[in-house]
């Protein structure tokens, strides 16, 4: 009986005024349409195709990361320009599919496809979901500021040779005797 | 038309406040636990979301009010209107302040207890005329709770009757004026309060309507506006039992001049909502054999001991 009360004084009474002294603390809850959230450089949101610092697009149309989509949610065409660029002729992504899970860019070779903060997408219209590459590119160079592919890769285009990128030793020649 | 108790005028607003603050309750509780669990609630509806309980009414109101086919009809449709008129049958009795009243009946304390064990017979009906497994658990417990604590509910009220000499609520106010009941009665004060969250079936004795376990209990069926009549009905118990532990234990509407009496029994009754809020976001819930044997092992000798104890004093001054 004695160890009753003293259970209810001790534990009873107890949460309640634990749980009173709540009411002095500052509510956890973000109000989201007036107050932005927070959200991680990381967070998986929005796709976008970034440009390198020279302006041009990163894209050279390799479809590895269409093939990483599990949800085969990303279509692209490879072209070649004049100067022996490959580019996306077009490059479209099902947002309606897409689950953002990031593969494509952890697949992607040239840093272009990046996932972004943004998260509020949402349409009115299923078709509006379809967003196509003049919507995805962005004049920016995203995450990776430096990087630009035809400056660093092997591949010759037009105005930089085999062996003139950065780092890059020159090309052995295979016919010639000297050690 | 005149003001006093028992006026038609009286009775009309008396009906009209209890309701609408019953019905205002939902959105004072949301408020209240969040405010306790570090929330803000409902805010988006209006000045501090007070129109939240206007959507809400419109969305039970437009609801399809569905009986399923295996129902026995006339009781679960009769089920909800009973605890309604019950809890509102009780408020009858309550002096809110002087002249404001419905009625000053000389068995008022006995008439409260009435209209709770009538209150019981509802939630009993809906779970058996539910023909449902959950409704039936619901019910089962509603019965197995209502044995065990209206004994003792009306045994801790017996200390206040014999203490003012009478089982009018307005002449136990009126005895109080020198001195709340709180103090003489203070176990018989918990007691009734322990009780009444049995009764109004509020948390920790939530215990026929346990969402985690069955469901909704004996309301599992229900939908619609009878639905919304359970649930503005436990809102009424919660006002019910806050206003009759003022009147009982707190001294009505006494207080200081500088406000009027009926603020004075607003406020007392708040403190009580608030608290019973409180409960529940603290406490969590006993398996109701333990409240079974709570309440007849230990709940109802301390009552008969405290009816002992006052008995006596009272005798030997």
């Amino acid at each position: 009986m004695l160890k009753l009360i003293q259970d209810t004084l001790t534990s009873q009474v107890h949460t309640l005024w634990l749980v009173f002294k709540h009411a002095f603390v500052k509510a956890d809850t973000v109000q989201y349409p007036e107050e932005a959230p927070y959200m991680s450089p990381r967070w998986r949101g929005r796709i976008i195709l970034s440009r390198d610092p020279d302006g041009e697009e990163r894209c050279v149309a390799c479809n590895l990361c269409a093939c990483a989509c599990p949800v085969d949610c990303i279509a692209l065409q490879k072209a070649e320009d004049e100067d022996g660029r490959w580019y996306p002729e077009f490059f479209r992504i099902n947002f309606s599919r897409c689950i953002m899970c990031g593969f494509c860019e952890e697949a992607c070779p040239t840093n272009a496809i990046q996932l972004t903060p943004d998260f509020e997408m949402a349409e009115y219209v299923r078709q509006d979901m379809v967003w196509e590459k003049e919507d995805l590119l962005i004049n920016g160079t995203g995450k990776y500021h430096d990087y630009n592919f035809y400056r660093v890769a092997g591949k010759s285009i037009k105005g930089k040779d085999k062996g003139e990128a950065l780092n890059e030793a020159e090309p052995v020649n295979v016919r010639s005797l000297l050690p | 038309m005149n003001w006093e108790v028992g006026s038609g005028l009286n009775i009309g607003v008396i009906l009209l406040t209890v309701i609408i603050v019953a019905a205002m309750l939902i959105w004072v509780e949301r408020r209240l636990l969040s405010l306790w669990q570090e929330r803000l609630g409902p805010n988006r509806v209006g000045p501090f979301g007070l129109l939240q309980v206007v959507a809400d009414m419109i969305k039970i109101f437009t609801k399809e009010d569905w009986v399923p086919p295996f129902a026995d009809k006339f009781s679960f449709v009769l089920a909800p209107a009973i605890i309604m008129v019950a809890i509102l049958l009780s408020f009858a009795v309550v002096p809110f302040a002087p002249g404001v009243g419905v009625i000053d009946s000389n068995i008022g304390v006995l008439f409260v207890l009435a209209m709770a064990s009538i209150g019981a017979y509802s939630v009993m009906l809906a779970g058996l005329s539910s023909d449902n497994k959950y409704a039936l658990l619901g019910s089962l417990r509603a019965a197995a709770q209502m044995i065990s604590y209206e004994v003792f509910m009306g045994v801790s009220l017996l200390g206040v009757v014999a203490l003012s000499g009478s089982f009018n609520l307005r002449e136990i106010v009126l005895a109080q004026a020198d001195g709340w009941y709180v103090i003489p009665q203070f176990i018989g004060f918990v007691i009734f309060l322990i009780a009444g969250i049995a009764e109004s079936h509020r948390l920790p004795f939530d215990i026929p309507e346990a969402e985690q376990e069955i469901c909704a209990g004996y309301h599992t069926e229900y939908s619609g506006m009878k639905f919304g009549m359970f649930f503005v009905g436990e809102y009424l118990g919660l006002v019910l039992i806050s206003s009759l532990i003022t009147v009982l234990f707190f001294g009505g509407w006494m207080g200081p001049e500088f406000l009027p009496p009926i603020i004075w029994f607003v406020i007392k009754s708040f403190i009580f909502i608030a608290f019973f809020i409180l409960l529940r976001a603290a406490i969590p819930r006993p398996r109701y054999d333990q409240l079974m044997s709570y309440g007849w092992l230990f709940l109802l000798p301390l009552s008969l001991l405290n009816l002992l104890v006052t008995g006596a004093i009272i005798l030997s001054t």
